[in-house]
């Protein structure tokens, strides 16, 4: 294990880069959107040379672990580290901050509620908590940071956004602060707890996991963390925040939002709630499964009746949750890993969504209404190009990421439940019509006469977009790499849940062996 | 949909065998029960009809002829079409093992062979009768697949001879459009036989060859199909020959429609003939319509070709070959005369005729799409209307109204808080007395 304290510098770089971009004169956007853009990309950098060194074949938890005493009067350390899922949720962060950054070189100006310097600054002040929250293996810690995000995306929504970014922005944050305040009613509860079985409080992670805690105990903090994990991921029915954020948010803070921080949710779900409360996490199942099965027609269906481009990507990302929650509470193996999977999938095509629609919209007025468009592949074929590939992603075409992680998801609760697995694909077509729709409507028939003189992607725009249809495509074609970083991480969750159990609740199944059928 | 079903299938693969090879599923066949194999072809099933335009999901291909013609004899005719009838038969072992599954896809061949027939003879745009008849021959070939080891080969014979004989015609309709302005409607041409010789002559090549008269290529593998279709059972195989028929009638049709009769031009219009760049290709596809039959067959050996990979056998029919040749081209004679007298003696009118209940139906695609829109589209447009009335009013109406109702405690209670010390002073008195009077009610207990 190397000495150097890879995940602390990971999350101080952006956050001194903040600081930076936050003192710089107000009046130097270009030289803000400049510093800002190097901090990022150096993070990115060091994700890159970290991932090089993760052992995959470990037997350790964690990697890179670093652990000081923060409150030692109750067992509180500053402990990190990563396995294998939160090691492809950080490359996934620092890949899309970049880019956003890039995407909306000029989204913002200088009397849109907030300063320039402002946006790029919350920007990296959210990096750096994402990197925190992912790595944190101190239950405290990843609570801290879990709140903490919510500042940062609070004044991204409520300064930069649409015009009713203010009733959006406190939605947003009422229902993530009583999600929290469950999920601190829960973790104090977890704490006393082990107080009890052990003679002393802890927040560690891998003493909760060795906790041989009542089952009915188990299904009440349960309840906490899972009420905080859905509203985060949205589930349905706790969804309503996301269309009113993805609206009025700008199309970057969305990508971040709906893209990266939003896997926290599901990210928590296997982290934390499999191992901690496996016999909770088992009684519970068919609950959860059935809200991602509503999940996944429900965001469909309502994704199929918009209008507002924002609020259809937002519904369909609500589908997609869906499915991942799916993935996990099925259990299985291939269901866990599709589920690690699908969050990565999804980050890059909502990003190449919301940008490239973004694009769109910054060329019409920013109208994100459908009626707007039509027959934009006539004037603008690169940004309908990059507009297919998006949808395609979306909908889960073969070759693609979200194919395998689609795939797998399903497979896995195929395995499981065979009318689940069943339903759930048809779930595919609803995606398919819906996605489809949304180029239609845009992109092809005749030119919609009222739309303003239009010039194609701009070079900016373009190198915005390719790295994340590089990565679609080529995880699509080669999942290997990720896949081969994700299952053991999959693996050591499902075995050390299955170890609290009696009986042989998981189902066995040969392994796929890293690649997708 | 169609892709669903393949997805299911190969799930349901994955979980029975472990594994999703071919080499591996096939191989292991016996371990599983029929049960499972039967849902497992059943969904094949469904990719298949999803990818080939088979019954109940055909209803894409007539309008996926709005594409470039090109694109219609390469993707809708000759190549992506007939990937359905290639996973049937790559999945043999399947079928072998399950019967009723084997049998749903005679019948659903069935069904589309005739559907199409009937969706060919009605339409009067080129392109559009063609796709019914690409339709039908597929049916043909899922036909022929559904039948076992006695017709698998001859599914994939067809499959070739089809492919190149169904482009050649897509590509010569396409030269006659070429020459007509793009006008696709059959009812607009007539006597184009002098003005385009060379799209003439080959159009005629995949005539015979499509209708099955020897020694075209679509002879040779239609004819083992109703051979085929006779050793299982004489209802199908005379299904088949009717079928045959049919074909011969509507293809009469439009030939008779297109290159013979009085020209019907539209005003402006100057028939003539492609330049070489169309035509080169028409005459190789023409010599593949004439003789690609007979090569693979008493060359190529074909029979016996793909023996290793799905099995040959034939059993013997009642009556010797000859008879349902004969009987065969006799009935798709008829059916050609009936298509000539009706459109090649007596003259066409320019506007349609009002047509039986079953051309009018045909005309629209035996109401495939407004089935779909009435069974599938509309359904699914309407619930997604009342979802989104209930994530707006229920809800977030919920979460709205929970919002406003806090906020109308709040202002209630920031009523009490007026300013006034004297208030407070009372308020102050009165939380002594309670607080007096409790720990007395405490203490007496």
């Amino acid at each position: 294990m190397s000495t150097i304290p890879w995940l602390t510098a990971l999350g101080v770089l952006p956050l001194v880069g903040s600081i930076v971009v936050a003192a710089l004169p107000r009046a130097r956007h270009t030289l803000a959107k400049q510093v800002a853009l190097a901090f990022s990309a150096a993070t990115l950098l060091m994700t890159v040379v970290m991932a090089l060194q993760f052992q995959g074949d470990s037997t350790e938890p964690f990697q890179f672990v670093e652990s000081y005493p923060w409150i030692p009067a109750f067992g509180i350390d500053y402990s990190v580290g990563v396995d294998g899922i939160g090691l492809v949720l950080i490359a996934l962060a620092a890949t899309l901050v970049p880019i956003v950054i890039i995407a909306g070189w000029n989204d913002v100006e200088e009397d849109d509620g907030g300063s320039v310097k402002g946006y790029f600054a919350l920007v990296l002040v959210l990096e750096a908590l994402m990197i925190g929250v992912f790595s944190a293996t101190d239950l405290f810690l990843f609570y801290v940071y879990f709140e903490v995000m919510l500042v940062p995306v609070y004044f991204l929504i409520g300064r930069y956004g649409g015009p009713q970014r203010a009733y959006a922005a406190v939605k947003f944050l009422i229902y993530s602060l009583i999600g929290g305040l469950f999920m601190l009613a829960a973790l104090i509860g977890l704490w006393v707890v082990a107080r009890q079985e052990t003679g002393e409080g802890t927040f560690n992670y891998l003493s909760l996991v060795e906790l041989n805690i009542d089952p009915n105990t188990q299904k009440l903090l349960f309840l906490g963390f899972f009420f905080a994990f859905a509203i985060k991921a949205p589930l349905w029915p706790f969804h309503t925040w996301l269309p009113d954020a993805a609206a009025q948010a700008k199309p970057g803070t969305s990508v971040l939002l709906i893209g990266v921080l939003d896997k926290v949710g599901t990210f928590g779900m296997i982290r934390y709630l499999l191992p901690i409360f496996p016999a909770a996490s088992d009684f519970y199942a068919p609950v959860v499964i059935g809200m991602a099965l509503i999940g996944i027609f429900y965001g469909g269906y309502v994704a199929l009746n918009q209008n507002n481009m924002k609020r259809l990507f937002a519904y369909s990302s609500m589908s997609h949750f869906g499915f991942i929650a799916l993935g996990i509470f099925v259990f299985t193996e291939q269901g866990v890993s599709g589920s690690v999977v699908y969050m990565v999938a999804h980050g890059l095509s909502t990003a190449a969504l919301f940008l490239t629609a973004g694009f769109l919209m910054s060329r019409a007025k920013n109208s994100p209404l459908l009626s707007t468009y039509g027959g934009v592949n006539k004037t603008a074929p690169v940004l309908a190009g990059f507009f297919l590939v998006a949808a395609l992603s979306s909908l889960a075409l073969p070759g693609m990421i979200s194919f395998t992680g689609e795939f797998l998801v399903i497979l896995g609760a195929f395995e499981r439940y065979m009318w689940v697995g069943a339903l759930a694909t048809l779930g595919i077509v609803l995606t398919a019509a819906y996605v489809l729709r949304v180029y239609q409507r845009t992109m092809t028939g005749p030119l919609n006469p009222d739309l303003p003189a239009f010039v194609d992607l701009k070079a900016r725009e373009i190198t915005a977009l390719v790295p994340i249809a590089f990565l679609t495509i080529a995880l699509g074609v080669l999942p290997a790499p990720i896949l081969n970083v994700i299952n053991p991480a999959v693996e050591k969750t499902l075995l050390i849940s299955e170890l609290k159990f009696e009986s042989a609740a998981f189902v066995e199944v040969p392994a796929a062996e890293g690649v997708s059928p | 949909m169609g892709d669903v079903g393949l997805s299911l299938a190969i799930m349901l693969m994955f979980v029975t065998f472990g594994s999703v090879s071919f080499d591996d599923v096939f191989r292991s066949t016996s371990a599983a029960s029929e049960g499972t194999l039967t849902a497992i072809g059943l969904l094949l099933l469904l990719a298949a009809a999803g990818k080939s335009a088979q019954f109940p999901l055909q209803a894409w291909l007539l309008d996926a002829m709005e594409g470039p013609t090109p694109v219609s004899a390469l993707i809708h005719a000759a190549t992506m079409v007939t990937a359905g009838v290639y996973l049937i038969v790559r999945s043999n072992a399947i079928y072998n093992a399950a019967v009723w599954a084997a049998t749903a896809v005679v019948i659903v061949g069935l069904i589309t062979i005739f559907m199409g027939a009937i969706i060919g003879s009605a339409k009067d745009d080129i392109k559009k009768s063609l796709a019914g008849s690409t339709m039908s021959q597929i049916g043909y070939m899922v036909f022929a697949a559904g039948l076992g080891p006695i017709g698998y080969v001859f599914a994939i014979f067809h499959l070739l001879t089809h492919g190149v004989y169904k482009a050649g015609l897509f590509l010569g309709a396409g030269s006659v459009m070429h020459g007509m302005n793009d006008d696709v409607n059959m009812r607009r041409y007539g006597a184009l036989k002098g003005l385009m010789v060379i799209t003439f002559i080959t159009f005629m090549a995949g005539y015979l060859a499509i209708i099955g008269i020897p020694p075209f290529s679509g002879f040779w593998s239609k004819d083992e199909i109703i051979h085929a279709a006779f050793e299982r059972n004489a209802v199908i195989g005379v299904a088949t020959i009717l079928a045959a028929g049919i074909t011969g009638f509507y293809m009469t049709r439009m030939v008779a429609m297109t290159f013979f009769g009085k020209p019907r031009w539209e005003d402006g219009v100057h028939p003539h003939e492609s330049p070489a760049v169309m035509t080169i290709p028409l005459i190789i596809l023409a010599l593949g319509s004439t003789f690609l039959g007979m090569a693979l067959l008493f060359w190529g050996n074909i029979e016996t070709w793909l023996e290793p990979v799905t099995g040959y056998e034939t059993q013997p029919t009642p009556l010797p070959t000859w008879v349902y040749i004969a009987v065969t081209l006799t009935v798709v004679i008829i059916g050609a005369i009936i298509g000539w007298i009706t459109y090649g003696v007596r003259p066409v009118p320019i506007d349609p005729p009002r047509g039986s209940w079953l051309t009018r139906a045909a005309r629209k695609d035996l109401y495939g799409d407004t089935i779909n829109d009435v069974l599938v589209v509309q359904p699914t447009y309407a619930t997604a209307r009342v979802l989104t009335w209930f994530d707006a009013k229920g809800i977030d109406g919920f979460v709205n109204g929970s919002a406003r109702w806090v906020g109308r405690i709040a202002s209630t209670l920031r009523r009490s808080q007026t300013g006034l010390v004297r208030s407070y002073a009372l308020s102050m008195v009165g939380g002594v007395f309670l607080v007096v009077l409790a720990l007395l009610l405490v203490r007496m207990n």
